[in-house]
């Protein structure tokens, strides 16, 4: 069965900071076709110098992140026909980050948070200990699976407002990083952690509206990992009894 | 722009104030359906101890709680940061203070 491709009107954002333009392609709609393959079809047949990032195609990278109809998706996973509004797409960089050109943003600012988060690991064995045993029952280990399969993509910090308002805020994906350290029976800083989401960018700035939690394509929760932060933290401050 | 201790305050705040609102409420509808005049309200709250830190309580909270949260909308929306933002919310808590504790004063003095 074979029909005629109808034609996809799709606007792309295009050019650097300094000179941004939106650009309209003409681009032949299939039955099944992701958001991707509709960017990468305007590079390989209409303008090779458009740029964009993505990897490996199947929702694992977390690099092919861009607003398509003004929601962040995993362009990679996301059907046209599932979020074109009459037949058109309107296709920009990521939210939130700095451009760097077409439709790549600059990702710098959003991992220094994680780093600036203390979202990294803090070694607690040296090499000839035993390791630690992963207890999928255990309810610290339990908290922590729920953040594990995060890739990056900063979809949740492109949909946080608070991050729009307040260039300072660590943000959705760099917190919940931090509480899945937290409750990481290998990660050693735990004061160091809950100092980190203390300061001015912290957790606290979250007003929980959930933006990151409904737009996460791995339907992960930062919004409930950042209350998590913002209990412990202020248990910790009360001086109250920590289970580490 | 709130770090762990503003936010502590706004929430600790929120939590004095939901009694008082509460009670403020219940006051006001148990004294209109007495049919209380306000010199009547007035002799009773005059010269009480009790009222005095009732509402001096609360416009305390709500003075803290008013000025941490216009700070944030006045950094997220109005893009201020800094000893103006500081002093915004200084300046709104003062405000708040002052008004509320005149009109204490009006009710709960002897
Ligand atoms: C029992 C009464 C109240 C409770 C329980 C309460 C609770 C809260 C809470 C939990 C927040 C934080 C929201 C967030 O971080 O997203 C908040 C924010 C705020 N509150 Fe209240 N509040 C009360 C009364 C008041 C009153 C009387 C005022 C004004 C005089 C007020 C003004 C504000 C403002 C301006 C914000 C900032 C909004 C924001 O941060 O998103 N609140 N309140
Ligand atoms: S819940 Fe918090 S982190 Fe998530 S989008 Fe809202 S403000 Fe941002
Ligand atoms: S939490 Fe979800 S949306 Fe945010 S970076 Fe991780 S995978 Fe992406
Ligand atoms: S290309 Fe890797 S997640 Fe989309």
């Amino acid at each position: 069965m074979t029909t005629t491709p109808n034609i996809l009107r799709v606007t792309v954002q295009r050019g650097t900071a300094a000179a941004l333009r939106q650009e309209t392609f003409d681009v032949p709609a299939y039955e099944n076709q992701t958001v991707l393959d509709v960017v990468t079809w305007i590079q390989q047949m209409a303008d090779p110098t458009l740029s964009y990032r993505f990897a490996c195609r199947v929702g694992m990278c977390g690099s092919c992140a861009m607003m398509v109809n003004g929601v962040p998706r995993w362009t990679c996973r996301t059907h046209v026909k599932k979020v074109a509004a009459d037949g058109e797409l309107d296709i920009g960089p990521l939210r939130n980050l700095p451009v760097i050109k077409d439709l790549v943003a600059d990702m710098d600012p959003f991992f220094d948070k994680w780093v600036a988060a203390e979202a990294r690991h803090h070694p607690s064995a040296e090499r000839d200990d035993d390791f630690d045993p992963v207890t999928a029952q255990d309810p610290a280990r339990a908290e922590a699976d729920l953040g594990i399969e995060c890739i990056n993509c900063g979809i949740c910090y492109a949909a946080c407002d608070t991050v729009a308002g307040n260039p300072d805020y660590l943000g959705p994906a760099a917190l919940q990083r931090a509480w899945t350290l937290l409750n990481d029976s290998r990660d050693a800083d735990r004061d160091g952690i809950l100092a980190a989401v203390s300061g001015k960018g912290g957790c606290h700035n979250c007003h929980s509206m959930g933006s990151c939690a409904q737009y996460c394509p791995n339907d992960l929760n930062p919004m409930r990992a950042i209350a998590g932060l913002k209990r412990e933290t202020v248990r910790a401050a009360w001086g109250g009894k920590r289970d580490a | 722009m709130l770090d762990l201790r503003l936010y502590m305050a706004q929430r600790l705040s929120a939590l004095v104030m939901v009694p008082f609102v509460l009670g403020h409420i219940a006051v006001m509808i148990y004294a209109i359906q007495g049919g209380l005049s306000t010199a009547e309200i007035l002799g009773r709250t005059q010269g009480s101890l009790l009222w005095f830190l009732f509402y001096g309580t609360f416009v305390i909270a709500v003075s803290v709680h008013a000025a941490i949260g216009l700070r944030v909308i006045a950094h997220e929306w109005g893009g201020l940061r800094g000893r103006v933002l500081d002093g915004l919310m200084w300046g709104i808590g003062a405000c708040l203070f002052y008004v509320g504790i005149l009109a204490v004063f009006a009710v709960a003095l002897p």
